[in-house]
């Protein structure tokens, strides 16, 4: 019989096995282990997950239940009662709240445990649990909760512990504090929009009894009043909808470029007074509605363009790392916030704790993990006294620390005071739009005053007309519209391949890159998931379980690395005594076998005689059951697949070079891999690797970086297109231009044809634009241009325009494989 | 076909209020979160709850 189990991992594990079949927790659906709690005859993992259950069915929420499939979250621990006080400090409280009055406090959260419909429904009824709680609303795509609560009746750390003590533990960085940029820019493009569709409608609706004749020879009044109607109508368009191009225009021509929103602002001027002229003086009908219809396109266009993966952050920046709070030593533990650190400071750090700022260690022993700021893969041990740098984790046991500097002052902060990060981010005026506008505005307006200067020598009284009819029927609309079609299509189906742009202009610089950086830990090797490979007397399948079961308890990263490749098809035992010595090992007993697991220092200590492992790429963990000498795990930092290949591919097209925080003992393989034309360097700091980016780019290179890791956030911002490699697409990132999930890195050269093949498809649909440019300039200079004629020719060359730009653009797609592959997103 | 001085201003008047319904939608913040009204939707009001007697609240009232 075959049972499914999900482990904690979500990783799903078959198993024959009646003997351990167990049921799955009723509220997170994690399998209980061979002994259950049970309450009311249903059975929980934990004694948290049984809480939640009976407030749940205590205040009439067990529908949350029914609405999802493993709907509830699993209870890693109960919140401690003091555990958040912290958030009650006027200074953190103040800066966390949205908006407070003294008696109602509104506040947003990030949890990121919001994974299901259900997390909706209960978080939305939350004032079930609390009455004083109003109302909350959840953002599913952000996974935000936005809640108020009565703050004379209860306190903000009672709110969080609340949520906590659900599963929901808010997300709470030392980046929370700084004011949340609001979105106000997708709002008022969305009125702009609107009210351009609204003209385009109404005057549209008044144009079209002059266009099929109804009118004119009838009654010329109507004629007249619904002119007057379209002027009013397009006012608003005019000032309100094209706001944005008047601005950008009026930038430009002091900075005395011609950018592509010069000749759309002109060609806007000269629509509005022409059909002004033509209204008030009674001569014409106007072009009210290609003026309405020309902004209206121009703006789904930019909406288009605009799409954002909100759930991603791509201008994190060490606060998105740091925690709120510490505990801190004095005469008793107290939580406090980062900011009121003070150097001198006895701070308690647990496992998995991030240093927040330069410290000594004082009580040890400690495992710091650098791998986020370094690069360097195996954790390091430190011994009390030791000095410890901002940014590390502690693994193990709990350390205490006396913070030496100031977090502000701290190592890893210092680098974000670099030139790099305080630049503004170049908002690329020099994109190929701008590029092919240079020359198109100074030809159209050659055609214009050579159209004017012809018919005032032959015929004056078509001079103006035909003038301001070549800048209306140039007013590059489609032009404008390619662009953003091409690259916000391209954008859409990157994305559903989980490669993610900061915007869709991003595709242009990829285009343009000819030098690739990668970094090594982390990108090209994969840091879990490597080759583990057993040397010694074998193990049978029970003393494999034994050892899974002991994995199980340690937080090691190679110890996590060992149990999640061993897993298989076991299901982890009880361990008894266990023990583990930092840096040493972990020793214990399973189902009566004597477990060791460590280093073969540690085992050697003990008086084992202990086989020299082959380690030449990577770490060992050596085994010994019942005292006896067994053998060792070698695991190794495995490339990640395709490595090879996609290096051999990407040398013949551009320069490439690795840059590693670890030490030099890879160097011969990566020479292998990379050629002789390969720039590596190992040893690398942050700062190294920032300053070498910095040289490329002043030989006149354009890089693109890609990293992982705080330890490349210099050299990502610092490069013309940041990559930031994450296994896990709601982990964190730094700073960079792109998030590429893992499984994409042996794609990046996919990546890179397909934004070429992009640009092309832009370069082609100019060529489309072009060619109704120059039908209209031929009707226009001979003083033909009707409205009617204006109003046809504009939508169907945009309409042209954006079609082909979206279809060739997913053809190239289709082409490179991009989206065949469709991942669920996150 | 004077009715037409009754069915211009009616025509705007009626367009217009829809571009207020847009206006305030927008304001809202209708158009930021367009994934979670969805799931909204679907859910029903949670039920009345089971009123037990609340013998937690008790003994917290009479801890110190």
């Amino acid at each position: 019989m075959q049972t499914e189990y999900k482990s904690p991992g979500s990783k799903v594990i078959f198993s024959e096995e009646s003997a351990i079949k167990t049921a799955a927790c009723c509220h997170c659906g994690t399998a209980c282990g061979p002994t259950p709690l049970v309450k009311e005859g249903k059975a929980f993992c934990c004694q948290g997950c049984a809480l939640v259950f009976e407030l749940l069915a205590e205040n009439g929420l067990s529908s949350f239940y029914e609405l999802s499939e493993n709907a509830g979250v699993r209870i890693a621990g109960m919140p401690k009662a003091d555990q958040y006080l912290y958030l009650d400090e006027p200074v953190v409280r103040e800066r966390l709240v949205d908006f407070s009055d003294g008696r109602f406090t509104r506040i947003t959260f990030r949890i990121p445990a919001i994974h299901c419909i259900a997390c909706v429904w209960l978080l939305e009824n939350l004032n079930r649990l609390n009455p004083q709680v109003g109302e909350s609303r959840i953002n599913f795509p952000r996974k935000e909760v936005a809640l108020s609560f009565s703050s004379d009746k209860v306190k903000l750390s009672d709110v969080v512990t609340l949520l906590a003590s659900l599963g929901y533990e808010p997300e709470l960085k030392l980046a929370d504090l700084d004011a949340r940029p609001k979105c106000v820019v997708s709002r008022k493009l969305w009125l702009q929009l609107g009210i351009a569709g609204f003209a385009f409608g109404n005057t549209m609706l008044f144009s079209l009894a002059s266009y099929l004749g109804l009118d004119s020879a009838s009654e010329p009044f109507f004629h007249k009043i619904f002119g007057w109607f379209s002027l009013a109508l397009s006012l608003p368009v005019v000032i309100y909808s094209a706001q944005d191009y008047w601005r950008a225009a009026w930038v430009s021509l002091r900075q005395k470029l011609l950018t592509i929103e010069v000749p759309i602002a002109a060609g806007i001027v000269a629509i509005f007074l022409q059909s002004t002229y033509e209204i008030v003086s009674g001569t014409g009908e106007g072009y009210f509605d290609s003026l309405a219809g020309l902004l209206f396109f121009l703006l789904c266009g930019r909406v288009f363009q605009q799409k954002t993966y909100e759930r991603l952050a791509f201008d994190r920046d060490y606060k998105s790392f740091f925690p709120l709070s510490v505990v801190r030593k004095g005469k008793t533990e107290e939580r406090i916030a980062l900011s009121q650190i003070q150097t001198g400071n006895h701070l308690i750090l647990r496992n998995g704790e991030l240093i927040p700022a330069d410290a000594r260690l004082i009580a040890g022993p400690a495992v710091i993990d650098y791998s986020f700021v370094t690069g360097e893969s195996v954790p390091v041990e430190k011994q009390a006294g030791d000095y410890l740098y901002a940014g590390g984790r502690q693994i193990g046991g709990a350390i205490e620390v006396e913070t030496v500097k100031e977090v502000s002052q701290s190592y890893l902060t210092s680098l974000w005071n670099q030139e790099a990060f305080r630049k503004e981010d170049r908002d690329s005026l020099d994109n190929l739009t701008n590029e092919y506008s240079q020359r198109f505005t100074k030809l159209v307006l050659a055609i214009a005053l050579g159209a004017a200067t012809y018919w005032a020598v032959f015929n004056p009284a078509l001079a103006l007309k035909s003038f301001t009819a070549v800048l209306i029927v140039a007013c590059p609309c489609a032009l404008a519209l390619a662009a953003p079609f091409t690259l916000g299509t391209a954008h859409r189906w990157l994305a559903k391949w989980n490669a993610f742009l900061k915007s869709a202009g991003i595709i242009e610089r990829l285009a343009r890159v000819d030098t690739i950086v990668f970094d090594k830990t982390g990108t090209l090797t994969a840091a879990s998931g490597g080759l583990v490979k057993f040397q010694g007397s074998a193990l049978s399948e029970t003393e494999e379980r034994a050892l899974f079961s002991m994995t199980r308890h340690s937080t090691h990263p190679l110890a996590v690395r060992l149990g999640y490749t061993i897993a298989g098809n076991h299901f982890p035992e009880t361990v008894r005594s266990f023990m583990e010595t930092a840096g040493c090992g972990m020793e214990g007993q399973v189902n009566r076998q004597e477990i060791w697991m460590g280093s073969a220092a540690w085992l050697q200590s003990r008086g084992l005689k202990v086989a020299s492992a082959t380690t030449e790429s990577g770490s060992a963990i050596h085994v010994a059951i019942h005292g006896q000498y067994r053998g060792c795990y070698v695991l190794q930092n495995a490339l990640r697949p395709e490595t090879d290949r996609l290096i051999k591919n990407l040398s013949n097209h551009y320069e490439l070079a690795l840059l590693s925080g670890d030490n030099e003992r890879e160097r011969a393989r990566f020479t292998e891999i990379f050629g002789a034309k390969g720039h590596l360097q190992f040893n690398q700091s942050p700062l190294n690797k920032l300053g070498f980016i910095r040289e490329l780019q002043q030989r006149g290179k354009t890089v693109m970086m890609v990293g992982d890791g705080l330890n490349d956030a210099g050299a990502l911002k610092q490069s013309d297109v940041g990559v930031a490699v994450v296994e896990d697409m709601s982990a964190f990132s730094p700073a960079s231009d792109m998030i590429l999930s893992a499984r994409l890195v042996p794609r990046i050269d996919a990546i890179l044809r397909f934004a070429k093949s992009a640009v092309r498809v832009i370069k082609a649909s100019f060529l489309v634009s072009a060619a109704y440019n120059v039908i209209g300039l031929v009707l226009a200079v001979q003083g033909l241009l009707s409205p009617v004629v204006c109003a046809i020719l504009m939508p169907v060359s945009s309409i042209t325009v954006v079609g082909f730009a979206c279809l060739a653009t997913g053809w190239m797609a289709k082409r490179e494989g991009i989206g065949a592959e469709k991942e669920v997103s996150v | 076909m004077s009715v037409i001085f009754l069915l211009i201003p009616l025509s705007i008047i009626a367009a217009t209020g829809f571009l207020l319904a847009f206006i305030w939608a927008v304001r809202n913040g209708q158009y930021e979160d367009t994934a979670t009204p969805p799931m909204r939707a679907l859910l029903d009001e949670p039920a009345m709850p089971v009123k037990k007697p609340d013998l937690k609240k008790n003994l917290e009232r009479t801890e110190p």
